[in-house]
């Protein structure tokens, strides 16, 4: 599938804005009934990620879920935005979580989490020690690497290859989580916007009503997705 | 100094289904009834309601409506040679929290044990010798049985409003039900609910196998519904934000669905919220309880709550701490086998299998908790320990009940966890899988058990909990059979891809992908004081005005979703205060 958005270049977008070029006008896919554009990621305020965090969570959530192919990129669900908005939240806090010490970073990971650090802090540390661990296998940044490069990285990350303080050991999974969260989640927490990964899996959201299409078997449902605010899609 | 408030006949801790229960149930005696709970107050509206609620990330992921590690938690470690480590985020377990506790997240899956796992050393002593039984297996029958509990199951599913179909009414085997299940004096009280496509597939193919397939009992309602309370319940219209929901419709069995707003307009019962008991206080002979001191967010100060009875009905870990930390029972030394607090902690041993079929269109949100169609063929009263080399057994359930894809996402093996491969697979697969889930017995054992954490501190100083737990290879045994039997079902299926995820001999506990939110024992019931830590009537073997319902009661977890036992249980306590311990209050064994 062509790019449904009009958008033909996000990995130069990326890297662009990442240098700190000023773009305008970044297309995302919203849908007629969509109130009004939000404001491009490009110019998006974080509530809490530096510049160069904002660059790299770009740049990482761009290959964990890619735009090329069927189907909306993390980009296009404006997963950065969903992200940087639960780090400023309760949940980047650890509010609800039990964080005193002692800690024991270094136990296995059926443990659970056992990271002195809460999720906010842990991208604050984790997103310098991996393009730390970047510029001295690329010299440059995970940014600013090639695509296939950057999935080399995360792999690396991903696979525990990337020598880094135990206290970060969670930070690839967390990251990949706070993306499939990001993607999936009602609109109203910043991502899934226009709810367009659940137009592409066929999920309808918030309709919460199938009462008359139990009985139909093997049939696929027919209804596009709403959402708690009310889009419809 | 704790402030004091005004004596009450009846302080019950912890306002969920049992708490709910003993609460409706005594105040119909006219005794004046505190409920303290932790939580928040909540209900259907405004709680509930609809669209916030239907919010997976909020209430599926980030757990908003459940305990938080924060104000409460345990330390878990596999065995003893590990140092517990706290559990700081939600996973393998969801305590409930608030009013209504888990009954206002559960699934709703609402089954009654078989006859024989209330007494299954029985059980095997008399078909296979005592011999199988394995030397660190804590095996143990309950000091009731199915027949002195049934009333109680009835009861409880009258007022709690459960669909589905009998299998066996006074004895009599009823087609389409459950043909293995215990005797049932009444069929149910709704008809079963629907079956989505999966399950209807499921139950083609087992049929043809020679199994028995029948509708899971469901804490969903069916049809329009009163129950003896006067509670009304609509039917269900399978939204699919069951568990770890709380209703928006009044469809699902909760406290809030079907007592609490009856409880509530009782002039002799009051509640208070944000309300977290520390400790029971005891009185100078050690005897008996003289009511609870509890933590009063809103004055930021303790409160000693005096009165005759105390319940505990609290969530079965926190239960099991405050015992601990107030001296009812003598704490559980694995090393010795002696005393009973913190005995016997079990859980739930389960494994499944997915099936991909391309062509077919599964709308797996289109479902609820307790969907799905069932077979018994493999369970604890069905398995022949002798020959298969364990004790227990499984039910099976085939039907989706939730499609949120956060969580919800089934993917064939080999499918990358993300790039262009697994957004490609999701958009291929989403929707054209379906599962059958192996829900299994798990065993007590010496070595799995509670106790205090020599380390860790809650907000109020008191210590954690320390779990010590581990699977063990009788529970791992019988799983690796359901996952032979399972696999033959699946072939039988003839989908285009399929995968199994059982757990293997040797595996290990690990705390982070939910399991199930069936943590039992701890304060099991016993025949005499040596072997538990409550009598046949949930009354504490040293302090006979504490009485403490739960999960935590049960010698060993049976194969089944707990509340239906729990229920009967709470049912069974509070008949035997208002007939034999209120008119004379003492131990009643």
């Amino acid at each position: 599938m062509s790019d449904p958005h009009g958008y033909q270049n996000r990995r130069n977008f990326l890297k662009a804005s990442a240098a700190g070029v000023a773009l305008t006008g970044v297309p995302v896919a919203l849908h007629a009934k969509s109130k009004e554009p939000p404001v491009p990621l490009d110019q998006y305020k974080t509530e809490y990620f530096t510049a160069d965090e904002w660059a790299f969570v770009l740049a990482a959530t761009a290959r964990l879920i890619p735009s090329e192919g069927d189907g909306p990129g993390a980009i296009e669900a404006r997963v950065p935005v969903f992200i940087d908005r639960q780090l400023a939240g309760d949940y980047g806090r650890a509010d609800d979580w039990y964080m005193v010490g002692p800690h024991d970073p270094t136990a296995e990971p059926a443990r659970g989490w056992q990271t002195p650090l809460n999720p906010a802090q842990l991208y604050r540390q984790a997103i310098p020690a991996f393009n730390a661990w970047c510029e001295e296998k690329y010299g440059k940044s995970f940014t600013v690497l090639e695509a296939a490069q950057q999935d080399e990285a995360l792999t690396a990350l991903q696979k525990g290859e990337v020598a880094m303080n135990p206290e970060l050991s969670i930070f690839f999974t967390t990251l990949l989580a706070n993306t499939k969260e990001g993607y999936f989640a009602d609109p109203i927490h910043g991502g899934n916007q226009g709810m367009q990964s659940w137009s592409y899996i066929g999920f309808p959201g918030a309709r919460a009503s199938y009462k008359e299409w139990v009985d139909q078997h093997n049939v696929k449902y027919p209804l596009g997705p709403v959402s708690i605010s009310g889009e419809r899609a | 100094m704790a402030r004091i408030e005004k004596k009450k006949d009846v302080v019950i801790v912890g306002l969920g289904w049992t708490g709910s229960i003993l609460g409706m149930e005594l105040a119909q005696e006219g005794l004046d009834i505190i409920a303290l709970e932790r939580g928040r107050d909540q209900n259907t509206v405004p709680d509930f309601k609809y669209p916030n609620q239907i919010d997976e990330l909020k209430y599926g992921v980030r757990f908003k409506n459940m305990q938080h590690p924060s104000q409460m938690t345990v330390t878990v470690r596999r065995d003893e040679s590990e140092t517990a480590l706290p559990y700081r985020s939600l996973g393998s377990f969801l305590p409930g929290n608030g009013v209504g506790g888990a009954g206002t997240h559960w699934n709703g899956l609402n089954w009654r044990p078989q006859p024989e796992e209330l007494k299954l050393r029985t059980h095997v002593r008399d078909n296979w010798g005592e011999k199988i039984i394995p030397e660190d297996m804590t095996l143990q029958d309950y000091p009731v049985s199915y027949d002195d509990l049934e009333p109680f199951f009835t009861q409880f599913e009258q007022v709690a409003g459960i669909s589905g179909k009998a299998g066996n009414l006074n004895g009599q085997i009823q087609e389409g039900g459950n043909p293995f299940e215990g005797w049932r004096s009444a069929e149910f009280p709704m008809p079963a609910m629907p079956s989505t496509y999966d399950s209807t597939k499921f139950r083609d193919t087992v049929k043809a196998m020679g199994y028995h397939p029948f509708p899971a009992p469901a804490g969903i309602a069916s049809t329009s519904y009163t129950n003896p309370y006067g509670m009304q319940m609509g039917p269900c219209n399978l939204c699919g934000f069951c568990e770890r929901f709380g209703c928006y419709q009044y469809s699902k069995s909760s406290p809030q669905t079907t007592i609490l707003d009856a409880l509530k307009r009782m002039p002799n019962f009051s509640y208070r919220t944000h309300a977290e008991v520390l400790r029971v206080e005891m009185a100078a002979d050690g005897k008996t309880a003289t009511g609870v001191t509890y933590f009063d967010e809103a004055t930021q100060e303790e409160v000693f709550q005096p009165a005759d009875i105390v319940i505990l009905s609290s969530y079965q870990l926190n239960n099991v701490h405050l015992m601990l930390l107030s001296g009812i029972g003598q704490a559980y030394d694995p090393a010795t086998g002696e005393g009973v607090t913190g005995k016997n902690y079990a859980y739930q041993m389960n494994g499944g299998v997915t099936m991909f079929f391309r062509e077919d269109h599964f709308n797996p949100f289109i479902g609820h908790g307790a969907n799905g169609i069932c077979i018994d063929d493999f369970s604890v009263n069905q398995n022949d320990y002798g020959a298969l080399g364990f004790i227990g057994g499984a039910y099976w359930r085939s039907g989706s009940f939730n499609g949120q894809p956060i969580r919800s996402m089934p993917l064939p093996q080999g499918t990358p966890g993300w790039g262009a491969d697994w957004k490609k697979a999701i958009g291929e697969w989403y929707g054209h899988a379906m599962s059958i889930g192996t829900h299994g017995s798990h065993m007590s054992y010496r070595s799995n058990h509670l106790d205090l954490d020599p380390v860790y501190k809650d907000r109020h100083g008191r210590a954690l909990m320390r779990m010590t737990f581990n699977w063990n290879p009788n529970d791992l045994r019988m799983n690796q059979y359901m996952k032979i039997k399972a696999e033959e079902v699946a072939r039988a299926m003839n989908p285009d891809k399929w995968q199994s995820s059982f757990k293997g001999l040797g595996a290990k506990y690990d705390v982070r992908p939910y399991q199930t939110t069936h943590n039992t024992g701890g304060h099991i019931m016993s025949a005499n004081p040596r072997e538990g830590a409550v009598n046949r009537y949930s009354q504490a073997w040293d302090k006979h005005n504490v009485f403490i319902t739960g999960a935590g009661n049960f010698v060993q977890n049976t194969q089944y979703n707990p509340t239906g036992l729990v229920g009967g249980l709470a049912y069974h306590t509070a008949h035997a205060i208002r007939t034999l311990y209120l008119r004379n209050p003492r131990p009643l064994v």
